[in-house]
């Protein structure tokens, strides 16, 4: 079964780099940089195979008979997954350069650092990869608790070991929403595969009031993942209190792993009922996905809205970032409201785009704090004279953000809206609109401090080291992706 | 074709070359100016080889951008398009050129925002496809922020801001409309395989089939964005801040080309792709710009500020403009177009001569001047002829511009109410009543303030910035039929969608010309 292994590359590749990757720290005591050149070398080698698996023409993975895999048709190849593998491994590598000279100066260059997100990035590719039901669940669990570790890593910092538990509590709980969830689906639809559940579901098949609860509570489940109204309560403290590469890292690839569990679980749990058929049943289902959809408009809506009023009176702005990426999950939640092709892409280029602005933000925040100071508006005041790069990457991230050309956030947005907009939800579009208008204020609140005002003396230090790689890197790609949204779009909405 | 990709892009790239230049200003300077010269010149290629009588787009380039959303880098002019992007062309050097004096810190920043300026703006004008427009409509907010943030007088914050949130939020609607748009046209009408097309050629023929009531929100969607840039009563609020606290350079690109791009969308956008709602709507929004004309005209007598009544002037002359779009006449949007030229040129003129004052005193009251004519000889002679290009003196280019959009508004059928041009023509009395009390308060009497004895006369320089602009404002005074001619045809072009919906008749003949391109698109809208 080479053959599988090959179309599974990026994702197989990750586990047993993941795997080594204990070895490797038990052998290596003295020289506490060998993790790191293994971690970049690992995320390197699993892009290259990931860009190796979306060059491989699509209908290569389509004729494969499932019941003779080893997985069972459990673990999905081809597809967007691998999409979602390339962006999950690029976040790694971003946070891995930003976070070497990070716990340096925090806290000590810890070599578990390196592991845990790893791990969490092999979690996260299984979400995407998943075909089943467990296999999400386990996708998530095995991210999530990384990321309760990660987030106190600096594990003498009171604010950290808060967010940790925090988050822990609050997220071994939403998980067993998700999994009672999932446990209901498996009593509406006799099966946990997820292409089977849409056979189910299309077919008529299936019980709908438990399908209903299922739903629900699934969504419950990934809604606090993604950090979404009214589950969001922890992001805030938790993005605040986790060590600064690791909230970007959480807030973007982890946002984007759970919405890739949410385009699986829409895929098949909100499948597209023929508007012929007039079997009760069809009737019933049609309007259960249009009264999914509105719900988790109404989510969407609520949480940007929320985010951006929150992050709005802000004075911190670690903690301005970390309600503006609740805001950007109600964004990102539009692709899923809309339910199609365009919205499924929307999501992987967005997240894309996403994920380099804000990680790149966070990594701009960690260069210039020291010791948990150094992270308020004032502080930022005049930097831009003595950090000129960093100002400039800085602003650009923040025009970013806010959705302005030519950078990576505004075709995301655009296409978007397109696709609430495709799909009758012109409402959520202006809402969306709306929010945006919030959040012009305090993203350019953060220019205004950089660039027109002046500090009497500037106390903020700034030793960038290797973080400098993961600005560079961000900012070309939010300019890239900015100018030439035309590859990434055109090539995800093929892959469905 | 070629021409009109360089003068888009030689901007941008000579932004690129001054990131990687050192630090040596005086290279800065000189690059970015040597650029937007160059530009300037590659810019008379295109009225050269531009032809007159064809109504079609020209020097038309496509390239599809994404496929999915079938929005696709697409530019090419007409003959409103050309006098704006030649305006742009003309204007940049000259605000370069002001910025020599003007902009004394953080050089290389500064002229790299200001070339990217020039890049964005000379792509409102030729863009042909929403999403492009869009997003040079957005790029441009970006160095002007900055421009007015970190290089502008006092209150530069809040006006910086003030600047871009008024602009942001217009667009942001804009944006949702454009979406709306490409998807109907692309699903319904189109039957694109994406199901979107932002293709503004393909879509100027068939919006007329969007449900109406549709189209008139999509008609305000746009329009409230062109509104607040053009900017119209009651959401010019903006303007007077960020004119007074830009630096001058900034202010003469502000006032001359930024206003223009929200004319250029309404006549561009509003009237041509949503007809029915502009004549629907077109009655209320004159008596906007009426109240526009006369309102910024009495706020301007009364400021002790000339920068700012400058800037106050900038809102009663663009409601002259906004007039002559609405009158939907051939006579109101030729003088809307040739109106915007002007504006573009006698008000530049007017901050450049502003500009020189205020780096010679470092204030700009009005109450602190007084006798300058006798100091600054020929300066007050250029001072004065941009004073009565503003005013509008038979002779000078304003008279003709405003002369034709208020004959428009008289003659419009769809406006039908003479009263719009008969309050609007007291803005003409108001503007010379507040530009020559302010001109006769700096420049007359006897010198009350020792300090303006000091006062030097110009310098070269300062006559290269200045006389080209006072060429063109005689020349369109004196024979404008030069700069009408090349707008006519699309002017007409205009008019005869218009008549043809509201009265079913198509009053101007226009040549026949066959543009491959056009009918390229027509055929894959089938």
């Amino acid at each position: 079964m080479t053959n599988e292994f090959i179309l599974g590359l990026p994702l197989y590749l990750t586990f047993a780099l993941s795997i080594i990757v204990i070895l490797v720290d038990t052998f290596s005591n003295k020289n506490k940089k060998v993790l790191y050149y293994y971690s970049i070398i690992s995320y390197l080698a699993i892009i290259a195979a990931g860009f190796y698996i979306v060059s491989l023409p699509i209908d290569s993975f389509a004729n494969i008979d499932k019941a003779s895999l080893f997985t069972k048709g459990m673990v999905n190849y081809g597809g967007f997954a691998n999409l979602f593998d390339i962006i999950f491994a690029v976040g790694g590598l971003l946070t891995i350069f930003a976070g070497l000279p990070y716990l340096k100066k925090e806290f000590d260059d810890y070599k578990e650092f390196y592991t845990l997100v790893l791990f969490s990035v092999f979690g996260m590719m299984l979400i995407a990869h998943a075909n089943h039901l467990i296999m999400i669940f386990l996708g998530i669990e095995v991210m999530s608790v990384t990321f309760y570790v990660l987030s106190g890593f600096i594990r003498n910092r009171i604010s950290a070991v808060e967010a940790a538990l925090k988050y822990f509590l609050l997220g071994a709980f939403s998980t067993g929403f998700l999994l009672y969830g999932m446990a209901m689906t498996y009593g509406a639809t006799k099966t946990m595969y997820l292409d089977q559940i849409q056979q189910m579901i299309v077919a008529g098949t299936f019980d709908i009031t438990f399908l209903k609860i299922g739903f629900a509570l699934i969504t419950v489940g990934l809604s606090f993942k993604i950090a979404a109204f009214p589950f969001h309560q922890w992001a805030a403290d938790v993005y605040h209190g986790a060590p600064t590469v690791v909230s970007g890292f959480m807030s973007t690839a982890g946002k984007a792993a759970a919405l890739a569990a949410f385009i699986l679980i829409g895929k098949s749990m909100l499948p597209l009922i023929p508007s012929d058929l007039t079997t009760d049943i069809a009737v019933a289902t049609h309007k259960y996905v249009g009264d999914a959809q509105m719900i988790i408009a109404i989510i969407s809506a609520v949480t940007m809205l929320f985010g951006n009023i929150l992050a709005l009176i802000q004075k911190n702005v670690k903690r301005m970032l970390a309600y503006s990426s609740i805001a950007h999950a109600g964004y990102l939640l539009m692709g899923i409201v809309s339910n199609n092709a365009n919205g499924w892409s929307g999501i992987i280029f967005y997240s894309a785009a996403y994920m380099f602005m804000q990680i790149g933000a966070f990594i701009v925040v960690s260069i210039l704090e020291k010791n948990e100071k150094f992270l308020n508006l004032e502080d930022y005041s005049g930097i831009s004279k003595k950090y000129p790069f960093l100002a400039a990457m800085m602003a650009m991230f923040m025009f970013s953000l806010v959705g302005l050309p030519p950078f990576a956030g505004f075709p995301g947005k655009y296409v978007l809206f397109a696709a609430a907009i495709e799909s009758g939800f012109t409402w959520l579009a202006i809402v969306a609109v709306v929010s945006t208008i919030i959040s012009l204020y305090f993203y350019i609140g953060l220019v205004i401090y950089m660039y027109f005002k002046d500090a009497d003396s500037i106390e903020v230090e700034s030793n960038p080291g290797t973080a400098s790689v993961t600005l560079i890197l961000s900012a070309i790609f939010v300019l890239v992706l900015g100018v030439f949204p035309g590859y990434l779009i055109d090539f995800a909405v093929k892959l469905f | 074709m070629t021409a009109l990709l360089i003068t888009l892009f030689l901007p941008l790239i000579g932004a690129i070359l001054l990131l990687l230049a050192g630090n040596n200003t005086k290279i800065i300077k000189y690059t970015a100016l040597g650029v937007s010269v160059v530009t300037f010149i590659v810019s008379l290629f295109l009225y050269f080889s531009f032809d007159q009588a064809n109504p079609e787009f020209q020097f038309v380039f496509e390239s599809v951008w994404i496929t999915q959303f079938d929005a696709g880098f697409r530019i090419g002019i007409d003959g409103m398009s050309l006098l704006l992007v030649l305006l742009t062309t003309l204007i940049s050097p000259i605000a370069i050129l002001s910025s020599f004096d003007a902009i004394k810190k953080r050089e290389k920043e500064y002229y790299f925002m200001v070339l990217i300026l020039q890049f964005a703006m000379t792509g409102v004008f030729v863009a042909l496809d929403l999403f492009l427009f869009y997003i040079f409509w957005e790029i441009i907010l970006i160095p002007m922020y900055f421009i007015i943030g970190i290089w502008g007088g006092k209150n530069r914050i809040y006006a910086a801001v003030k600047f871009f949130i008024f602009t942001a939020v217009g667009s942001l609607f804009m944006l949702v409309a454009i979406v709306w748009v490409a998807h109907y046209a692309g699903t319904y009408i189109t039957n694109h395989p994406g199901g979107f097309t932002s293709n503004y050629l393909v879509l100027r023929d068939i919006t007329k089939m969007i449900p109406l009531d549709i189209q008139n929100w999509l008609f305000w969607a746009f329009a409230l964005s062109f509104f607040i840039k053009v900017p119209l009563f009651p959401v010019h609020t903006w303007l007077p801040d960020a004119h007074t606290d830009a630096p001058t350079p900034g202010s003469v690109i502000l006032a001359s080309i930024l206003l223009k791009m929200g004319t250029y969308g309404l006549i561009r956008f509003n009237l041509e792709l949503f007809p029915v709602a502009s004549i629907e709507f077109s009655s209320i929004i004159s008596a906007l710009a009426v109240i526009g004309i006369i309102y910024g005209a009495l706020v301007a007598m009364i400021q002790t500020d000339f920068k700012r009544l400058v800037a106050y002037t900038s809102v009663s002359h663009l409601g002259f403009v906004v007039l002559g779009i609405f009158s939907m006449t051939l006579n109101g949007i030729q003088g809307a177009i040739i109106q915007m030229v002007n504006h573009g040129l006698s008000t530049g003129l007017l901050f450049l001569c502003v500009g020189f004052l205020y780096e010679r005193r470092h204030t700009r009251l009005i109450s602190e001047y007084g006798g300058v004519a006798k100091v600054m000889p020929h300066f007050s002679v250029i001072f004065g002829i941009a004073m009565f290009a503003s005013i509008g003196l038979p002779g000078l280019n304003g008279f003709i511009g405003e002369f034709l959009t208020l004959q428009g508004a008289m003659q419009s059928k769809i406006l039908n109410n003479p009263w719009f041009t008969v309050f609007g023509t007291s803005g003409v009395i108001l503007a010379a009543v507040y530009l020559l009390w302010m001109y006769q308060r700096v420049m007359y009497g006897t010198i009350d303030n020792p300090q303006n004895l000091q006062l030097k006369d110009l310098k070269t320089s300062e006559y290269i910035m200045t006389i080209p602009l006072i060429i063109f404002i005689v020349w369109i005074g004196v024979y404008p039929n030069t700069f009408l001619n090349i707008s006519d045809v699309s002017a007409k072009k205009t008019v005869n969608k218009i008549e043809m919906i509201k009265f079913n008749r198509q009053p101007y003949e226009l040549p026949t010309m066959n543009n491959k391109i056009d009918n390229n698109n027509l055929e894959n809208s089938k």
